[in-house]
C-alpha cells in the first residue's frame, strides 16, 4: 500500500462500491491473492509449496436447521507424507452470524478468509447493515472465482460456508467448487481429504430433530471416522490435548466452544470407541435413534 | 461596484474560513463524552438512517457536523483506509492518530487548494484505549486543524453554552447514564440555531447516541443506543421541565436574552478550555455563538492565541 502521501487520494474519496475487495482492486491490487501473477509451470506444480488444510464438517440443528448450524475442523495441517502443523484453525467466525471453514492450500485459504472477513465488516460500515446470507455467500463465491488461476497451477481453495439466516430463521450452508460455483447443502455437509468418511457418517448420525449439544457430538463422531480413515485428517490428540475446532452459529450470534467443552465432547466420543472402535451403531432399519 | 483584481492571500483564506463556519454554525450541536468503560456521542439528530455518528474500526468511531454529504463521503473515506491499513497489516495497526492524520492532511489541502470549496465540517475522531488514560479524542477542523481533547468537546452550531456545561458537570468516571444524562442537557443548552437557546429536554427519537464500550465482548467495541435505552436512562419524554442537573442561576445557556445580547460575555476564557493542542475557539469565536449576516466572524489565521495558526 501506498504510504508516502499522507492524504486520502482520489480512490478514498470517490463514491460508489460498498465492496473492500473491489476498493482494494483499484487502490493497492497487490494485497488481493487473485491479482498475482504466476510464473509458468506444469498445471498443478505448485500444489506441493504449502501445507494443506483438511477436514471441514458442518451440519444445521433443530427442525429444518431452525436451532442454528455448528461448524467443525480438525487440527491437521500436510504437506506430502508430513504433517506440517498438528494445532492449525480452519474454521474462521466470518462475522457474528456466520463462519467459514477451509481446506485446501493453507496460506491461499487464511488470505482469502481475511478479505472475506473485512469484505463484509466493511459492507455494513459502509451500508449500516448487513449482508443477507445469500449475498455473503455470493461474494466468498466471487473471491474463489478470482482465485482459479491459482486453482489450476495446485493452489486451490475449497471452503464451507455456514451461516445464520435472520430472514428465513434458519442455519444454513453453502460449499462451493474451485471455479467459484456455489452450492446450497441441505441438514449437512463437509469438505477436504476427510470428507468422503465424516460425510458417510454423518448420514447415520444426523437427525434433524438433535439439539445443539448433540449435534456437535455428531459433527465430532463425524471428525473421529475422517481421522480413522483419511491420514491427512488429524484426530483428537489426547497427549497434547488439541481438539476440533467447534463454532456454533445460532440466532444469538457465532460463538467459538472453549477449549474445555470441545475436550468434555471429545473425551466422551474417545470413551465410547473404547468400548466399541467403530463408534455408536445406527439402526439397521427406518429410522429411530440408536438401540 | 468595483471588481477586485487582487485578493490577498489572507483575505482568500478569511473568506474560505467564513464560508466554511457559516456552514458548520447552521447545523446542531454535536457533544462527546469521555465515561469510565468508554467515549460516548451524543448528537441531535431526528433522521434514524443518516448517522453523524458512526463505527471506523473494532475501537475507533467517527462523528461529525456539518454538510452531510461531505462527511459521509470522508466517512467512506476513512473506513476504506482502516480496513485497507487491518488488512494490510494487522487489526491492532489501525490507530486513530493515523486516521486523525490522514483526515487533516486531506481536509487542509481542500481548503487551501483554490479550485475546490472548503469541505462545511468539523470532525471527531475517537479511539479507546485499554483504561480511560488511554482514550483519545481528535477534533478536525475545516481547515484540517487538529486538536486533542479531553474528557469531553462539542462541535457544530452554538457550542459555546454546551461547552460551558460540560465543562461545569463533567467529571472523571462517570457511569454511562450519568454521561448520556449529561450530554443530553448539555446538547439542551445549545439551542438549535441562532434566537434559540432555551434550555429544553431533547425528544428521544431525536437523539442519535453511540458508545465505544470497552465492556463489550466483541473486538468492535462500537455500540449505538436505541430509543429503548435512552428511554430506560433519560425517562419519559414529554417533561418541559429542564434537566434536574442544570445549575439554576449560574447557567449561562438559559436565559434567551443575555445569550442574544451579549454572546461572549458569559464564556469562560479560552485558557479554562480543556484542550491541550489548540484550544477549543476562543470566546470571540463565532462557532460558538449566534452567526449573524451583519456579524462577520473572525477567521483562525489573525487569531494570534492560536498555535497552529
Amino acid at each position: 500500500m501506498t504510504s508516502s502521501d499522507p492524504r486520502l487520494g482520489p480512490a478514498f474519496l470517490r463514491p460508489g462500491t460498498s465492496s473492500f475487495a473491489e476498493f482494494i482492486a483499484e487502490q493497492s491490487p497487490e494485497l488481493l491473492p487473485s491479482r498475482r501473477a504466476l510464473p509458468p509451470g506444469p498445471p498443478g506444480g505448485a500444489a506441493e509449496l504449502a501445507p494443506h488444510g483438511t477436514t471441514i464438517v458442518a451440519a444445521t440443528f433443530g427442525a429444518n436447521g431452525s436451532g442454528g448450524v455448528v461448524m467443525a475442523g480438525d487440527r491437521r495441517a500436510t504437506a506430502g507424507n508430513v504433517i506440517a502443523q498438528r494445532d492449525i484453525e480452519k474454521v474462521f467466525p466470518a462475522d457474528e452470524l456466520s463462519a467459514v471453514g477451509i481446506a485446501g492450500t493453507a496460506g491461499i485459504a487464511i488470505e482469502m478468509v481475511r478479505l472475506f472477513q473485512t469484505e463484509l465488516e466493511h459492507y455494513e460500515k459502509i451500508e449500516g447493515t448487513t449482508l443477507s446470507v445469500d449475498g455473503k455467500a455470493n461474494r466468498l463465491s466471487a473471491l474463489i472465482r478470482g482465485n482459479l488461476g491459482l486453482a489450476m497451477q495446485g493452489l486451490a481453495v475449497i471452503p464451507l460456508f455456514a451461516g445464520y439466516d435472520e430472514l428465513a430463521g434458519q442455519g444454513r450452508i453453502f460449499s462451493y467448487d474451485a471455479t467459484g460455483g456455489r452450492y446450497e447443502e441441505r441438514a449437512f455437509h463437509s469438505v477436504g481429504s476427510g470428507s468422503v468418511f465424516a460425510r458417510g457418517s454423518l448420514k447415520k448420525l444426523y437427525r434433524e430433530d438433535l439439539s445443539a449439544e448433540e449435534c456437535v457430538m455428531a459433527i465430532v463422531q463425524a471428525l473421529y471416522d475422517a481421522a480413522d480413515d483419511d491420514s491427512a485428517t488429524g484426530g483428537p490428540d489426547l497427549t497434547r490435548r488439541i481438539f476440533p475446532v467447534v463454532h456454533v452459529i445460532t440466532a444469538a450470534g457465532q460463538q467459538r466452544l472453549s477449549e474445555d467443552q470441545v475436550a468434555a465432547v471429545a473425551d466422551r466420543v474417545v470413551a465410547g470407541r473404547m468400548i466399541r472402535p467403530d463408534g455408536p451403531a445406527a439402526a439397521l432399519e427406518t429410522g429411530g435413534p440408536n438401540a | 461596484m468595483s471588481m477586485p483584481f487582487y485578493v490577498s492571500p489572507e483575505q482568500l483564506m478569511k473568506d474560505r474560513a467564513d464560508f466554511a463556519r457559516k456552514g458548520i454554525g447552521r447545523g446542531r450541536a454535536l457533544a462527546v463524552v469521555q465515561y469510565a468503560d468508554g467515549v460516548l456521542f451524543v448528537s441531535e439528530n431526528p433522521s434514524q438512517a443518516l448517522h453523524k455518528i458512526s463505527e471506523l474500526y473494532d475501537r475507533i468511531a467517527f462523528a461529525a457536523v456539518g454538510r452531510y454529504n461531505e462527511f459521509e463521503n470522508l466517512r467512506i473515506a476513512g473506513v476504506r483506509l482502516a480496513d485497507m491499513r487491518g488488512y494490510a497489516y494487522d487489526r491492532r495497526d489501525v490507530t486513530g492518530r493515523g486516521l486523525a492524520n490522514a483526515y487533516a492532511q486531506t481536509l487542509g489541502t481542500i481548503f487551501s487548494s483554490g479550485g475546490e470549496k472548503p469541505y462545511e465540517v468539523e470532525i471527531f475522531v475517537a479511539e479507546i484505549g485499554d483504561t480511560s488514560a488511554g482514550d483519545q479524542i481528535f477534533r478536525l477542523t475545516y481547515d484540517g486543524q487538529v486538536a486533542d481533547e479531553h474528557g469531553f468537546a462539542a462541535m457544530g452550531g452554538a457550542t459555546e453554552p454546551v461547552t460551558t456545561y460540560l465543562r461545569e458537570h463533567w467529571s472523571e468516571g462517570l457511569s454511562l447514564a450519568e454521561a448520556v444524562t449529561l450530554a443530553v442537557g448539555a446538547l439542551g443548552h445549545g439551542g438549535s440555531s441562532e434566537g434559540e437557546a432555551k434550555v429544553r429536554r431533547i425528544p428521544v427519537a431525536d437523539l442519535e447516541v453511540a458508545v465505544l464500550d470497552r465492556d463489550r465482548p466483541q473486538q468492535r467495541k462500537f455500540r449505538r443506543l436505541g430509543d429503548a435505552a435512552l428511554g430506560e436512562i433519560l425517562g419519559p419524554d414529554p417533561d418541559p421541565d429542564p434537566t434536574p442537573a442544570a445549575a439554576p442561576a449560574s447557567d449561562p445557556g438559559s436565559p434567551a436574552a443575555e445569550t442574544a445580547a451579549a454572546p461572549q460575555a458569559p464564556a469562560s476564557p479560552a485558557v479554562a478550555s480543556p484542550t491541550t493542542t489548540a484550544p477549543t475557539p476562543p470566546p470571540s469565536d463565532p462557532l460558538g455563538g449566534p452567526i449573524g449576516e451583519d456579524r462577520p466572524p473572525v477567521a483562525p489565521p489573525v487569531d494570534p492565541d492560536d498555535p497552529l495558526a
